[in-house]
């Protein structure tokens, strides 16, 4: 029995085994990418329809994975393309020399978006999209619920949005982690850090991928959500009873594509890259499933109304300068911070920020100067944190995350000290919090 | 895994086994050695290495229990597998014994319902789940609308309690129901002779006899809980082991050893959690000789005691089943948002997904049935390794079997692309882009649940057959293939479906090797749509597929476990 079934087995093997592989031609193009079916559709179809007789093969991964792939695969690469919306990931890809040089022949694409350069500078990476962070709400909850409509960061740190925010945490979603460094660069890291703990204290969940946040509204389960602009447009695109907002700190970034090096199609790969900065690879990002921001002004012209339009609006000509470097430089550390002082700690911070909404509503209503100043000591105790900006791109504690090469602190030991300043914190806050609770009574 | 048998021949020398026992031993050593241990090593070994020199230390492991977090998430991860086994024998004893012991009608369509849980589809499924039984899903907006209050099914470690007991409880009752349906019907009369019945008789009787596949279900509950991290990272519980090691392995600390020692911390106590439960088993002999009437004999029902068991069969179903309600109506909504039901119904995401999905399908099917073959193989042949044989470390062959369960998805995947990937095949092409690197993968995940089940069904069956049979002749080979093998194939097929079924939705592996997407399964594809607004309800659609098909499947082999043991009882 188990050598004829072990027999069956290595039979059935053999026979499968011939079939996948007969597929390879070689008019074909291998993509890996982060974007959704109802993104990397339309534009598959329109690209070979546009070049007759290349197929475009897409792989789909989500970008950190993408990126750990193309690494492990470097020796006999089986993929042309990358192709995602974080940049920092194509400045790893880069610097880890997995991609090629190209210079694309699309015409007509200014060198910066917002404050932001579309284009990698030494020709590794395109920008072919734009995209913006902000907030977007689920109409029917924020109805039901009777709550407001928010216009800044801030105002979702005020009391009503308690318990309704949702969030994707930085360290896994590219996306997020440019919106919380936009928030650091825009109020600086102190008011920044104030900032996002203020809110934080308000979140729901920090959910662990970057849809997780806008399928958490769509669906109704929370009421407003810190997403990238597509995701609401999308949703909208398809019906779903959402809005979106853009505030006033915050940056519109390009989504890219690459090149991997050592590509076995580069012929193709440079066609696809063609095609998708072409006026008709462009026009397909205007597709209500997809609605992204194209980077050719000219295409703007072909869009529905009330589409937003970074090289016109004037909002997105205010909106913050965007350094690179310098997120690149503190990118693990920015995220462990979230992770350690916010999302690990995040049934504490709930419980302070809730007593703190309890008690200013009630010095609404009585004033009392001593409570107040316990609650400016708590605030300030919550918004605390355990390194200052020089340190957190020092060279030493970005050394700790850089994996074994060098000798010094490890990752755990930094992370433990830092969530017990985060809880020890929390703990005195809370305690002004109770003294300032007993007063206003 | 063309391991022949050899003749053993009469001779013994001090070797506690025979050459062909060795060779098997030796055979599913290098198995295990090559798709299991080599590339998970490959990857974790990091655990043991200090930081900046690259030598051995064990400090990394005291910077585990010296962090809060960690030490938090390992009480956690114990208390939520402990209570998800409680609950989850809640769901499955009623579900078992009713169907077992009784003459109920549609008790083959309850078995079978009753192990769909098991194939919930990633994403789609969480999605479901959500709308249904989340903070603002279906059956709380209504609560909320009528009575004025919520109920948080879906919060906390007790959520996650909730969420898994659903979903593994089928662990439980599939190897129970094997289990019962393989305790000797001379067995019960006895018992009946001597003056005992009703719940005397099950409590003295016939639970202990059923033990085996009690607690293998109950003990792979309790394992895959602790090393799950789909559910606790769908309701966004982080402060758990195995979500833990994941969110490091895939983020800032890829290269930092602490995810790899929670790997380590978590492969641990999944192998001493199967250790205890062998222990508790241990010293007992849970074999009946006799081979009579085939399974218990199924009594008729009083009407009230009819009435009780299909309320309660009908209650536990509409709990367990009600994710998959969500998932087919969410797969016929077209906006469903804030609302008790979805806004209007079309059958435009059937269509959409309808073309596209062949090719998943055919794939999928493929794909778990040699998955699922290969693990009844390898497990068969490890329990009888174990359980018949003296051989020295063969108790390795089981625990290193079992640490595959505790193995994160991503490690294994990451582990396979460095080990075969710089194997090439005489068309240049990578070893690791072949499809059926993907299939062992699937197989080594699943090994661990074929195995628990073979064991089980081989822990029932008397060793005096065995002898009986080579004292008349038969060589060892010939009695493993007329004796052994015909008693275990209740369990072997419970092991077969629950491998099957499991692989045909697993996704973390998948995702890592997936080369292409004409060589992708289905839970590969519906990640794909799951990343759009527009996506989730052809993912839904396709969730629905998915569930259909494997559970036609599983109806199919239950079918055949059913009419085997009703020829071979009418055969005597």
């Amino acid at each position: 029995m188990i050598r004829s079934a072990a027999l069956a087995a290595t039979l059935a093997l053999a026979s499968f085994a011939a079939a996948p592989a007969a597929l390879a031609q070689s008019g074909k193009v291998t993509v890996v990418t982060s974007f959704s079916k109802d993104v990397t559709d339309p534009i598959k179809a329109a690209f070979e329809k546009a070049n007759p007789g290349i197929s475009l093969d897409v792989q789909n991964r989500n970008t950190n994975a993408g990126v750990k792939y193309l690494d492990e695969t470097r020796s006999n690469p089986q993929t042309d393309l990358f192709w995602a919306s974080a940049p920092d990931a194509f400045e790893v890809l880069k610097s880890k020399q997995l991609l090629q040089k190209f210079t694309p022949t699309a015409e007509g694409i200014p060198d910066k978006i917002g404050a932001y350069p579309i284009n990698d500078p030494d020709g590794y990476y395109f920008g072919f999209a734009a995209s913006g962070y902000g907030i977007m709400w689920n109409t029917r909850y924020v109805g039901a619920n009777e709550l407001p409509e928010p216009k800044e960061w801030n105002d979702l740190a005020a009391a009503p949005y308690y318990d309704h925010v949702a969030i994707a945490s930085p360290a896994r979603s590219g996306t997020t982690h440019l919106t919380i460094e936009t928030i650091l660069q825009g109020e600086g890291w102190d008011k920044g850090w104030q900032t996002i703990k203020d809110m934080a204290g308000n979140f729901q969940t920090i959910t662990d991928r970057s849809f997780g946040v806008p399928e958490a509204v769509n669906s109704g389960q929370v009421g407003y959500g810190i997403v990238i602009d597509f995701f609401a447009f999308s949703a909208q695109g398809s019906g779903f009873p959402v809005k979106f907002v853009y505030p006033t700190v915050t940056t519109v970034v390009p989504a890219n594509v690459g090149i991997v090096a050592n590509a076995p199609n580069t012929e193709n790969a440079q066609k696809f890259v063609n095609f998708l900065l072409s006026p008709a690879g462009q026009e397909v990002l205007l597709e209500p499933s997809i609605r992204r921001l194209p980077v050719n002004p000219a295409v703007y012209a072909k869009a529905p109304e009330g589409y937003p339009n970074p090289f016109t609006d004037p909002r997105f000509k205010s909106m913050t300068m965007f350094d690179v470097e310098k997120s690149g430089k503190r990118t693990a550390v920015v995220d462990t911070l979230f992770d350690q002082l916010i999302s690990f700690q995040l049934d504490d911070l709930k419980s302070v920020t809730k007593s703190i909404h309890e008690v200013e509503g009630k010095l609404k209503a009585k004033d009392n100067p001593q409570a107040r100043a316990l609650i400016k000591e708590a605030r300030a105790l919550i918004g605390a944190v355990p390194v200052t900006e020089e340190q957190a791109s020092s060279a030493e504690v970005r050394a700790a995350f850089s994996g074994g090469k060098e000798k010094g602190a490890r990752q755990a030991e930094i992370e433990q000290q830092w969530a017990s300043f985060a809880k020890d914190n929390y703990a005195k806050a809370k305690a002004k919090v109770a003294e300032a609770a007993a007063l206003a009574n | 895994m063309s391991l022949a048998f050899t003749q053993a021949p009469a001779r013994r020398w001090r070797v506690p086994g025979t050459t062909g026992q060795i060779a098997l031993a030796l055979g599913l050593a290098a198995f295990l050695l090559a798709f299991l241990l080599v590339p998970v090593g490959s990857v974790i070994y990091v655990a043991f290495t200090e930081k900046g020199s690259g030598s051995f230390t064990l400090i990394n492991f005291a910077d585990f229990f010296r962090t809060d977090l960690f030490m938090r998430s390992f009480w956690n991860s114990a208390y939520v597998s402990a209570m998800t086994v409680v609950l989850a024998s809640l769901f499955a004893l009623p579900l078992a014994y009713i169907t077992t012991r009784f003459e109920f009608r549609g008790a083959l369509i309850i078995q079978t319902l009753g192990f769909v849980p098991l194939i919930m589809p990633p994403f789609v499924g969480a999605v479901a789940m959500q709308l249904l039984f989340g903070r603002n899903g279906s059956v709380n907006l209504l609560l909320n609308e009528y009575f004025g209050f919520r109920i948080p099914f879906m919060e906390g470690l007790n959520g996650v309690i909730f969420v898994q007991a659903i979903h593994y409880f089928p662990f439980i009752l599939i190897n129970l129901s094997a289990a019962l349906r393989n305790i000797d019907r001379s067995m019960e009369e006895a018992a009946q002779n001597l003056g005992s019945s009703g719940m005397r008789m099950f409590r003295r009787i016939v639970l202990p006899l059923a033990m085996p596949g009690y607690v293998a279900g109950a003990s792979l509950v309790f394992v895959k809980v602790f090393d799950d991290l789909a559910t606790p990272l769908l309701l966004n519980v982080k402060d758990m082991l195995a979500p833990q090691a994941y969110l490091r392995v895939t983020s800032i600390g890829l290269t930092d050893p602490m995810g790899y020692v929670i790997a380590v911390v978590l492969i641990v106590v999944s192998v001493l959690a199967m250790w205890v439960s062998a222990l508790a088993l241990r010293g007992r002999d849970y074999a009946t000789t006799q081979r009579g009437g085939g399974g218990l004999a199924k009594r008729t029902m009083r009407p009230w005691e009819q009435v009780v068991a299909y309320g309660v069969v009908g209650l536990i179903l509409a709990l367990v089943l009600a994710p998959h309600l969500g998932l087919l109506l969410l797969s016929f909504a077209t906006i469903w948002s804030f609302s008790p039901l979805p806004d209007g119904f079309t059958v435009a995401h059937y269509a959409r997904v309808f073309g596209e999905s062949s090719v998943y399908i055919k794939n999928t099917l493929i794909y778990a049935s040699i998955a699922g073959l290969i693990d009844v193989v390898v497990g068969t042949a490890i329990a009888y390794l174990v359980l018949r044989t003296k051989l020295i470390g063969r108790h390795w062959l089981d625990w290193a079997a079992t640490a595959a369960l505790a193995v994160p998805g991503v490690v294994l995947g990451i582990g396979y692309l460095r080990t075969f990937y710089d194997i090439r095949l005489p068309d240049g092409t990578p070893l690791a882009t072949m499809w059926i690197v993907l299939v062992i993968a699937l197989a080594i995940r699943r090994l661990p649940y074929a195995l628990r089940a073979c064991y089980a069904a081989l822990q029932q069956i008397s060793v005096s057959l065995e002898e009986a049979a080579e004292n008349l002749g038969a060589t060892k080979p010939r009695t493993v293939r007329r004796i052994v093998v015909p008693l275990m194939m209740g369990g072997i097929l419970a092991g077969f479906v629950t491998s099957f079924a499991t692989a045909a939705v697993e996704l973390s592996a998948t995702l890592m090797l997936v080369q292409s997407n004409a060589d992708a399964p289905l839970a590969y594809g519906l990640y794909v749509f799951m990343q759009s607004a527009a996506g989730r309800g052809p993912g839904a659609a396709l969730g629905v597929i998915a569930v259909v098909l494997v559970a036609a499947c599983t109806l199919l082999s239950q079918y055949i476990i059913d009419r085997n043991q009703k020829t071979t009882g009418a055969a005597r």
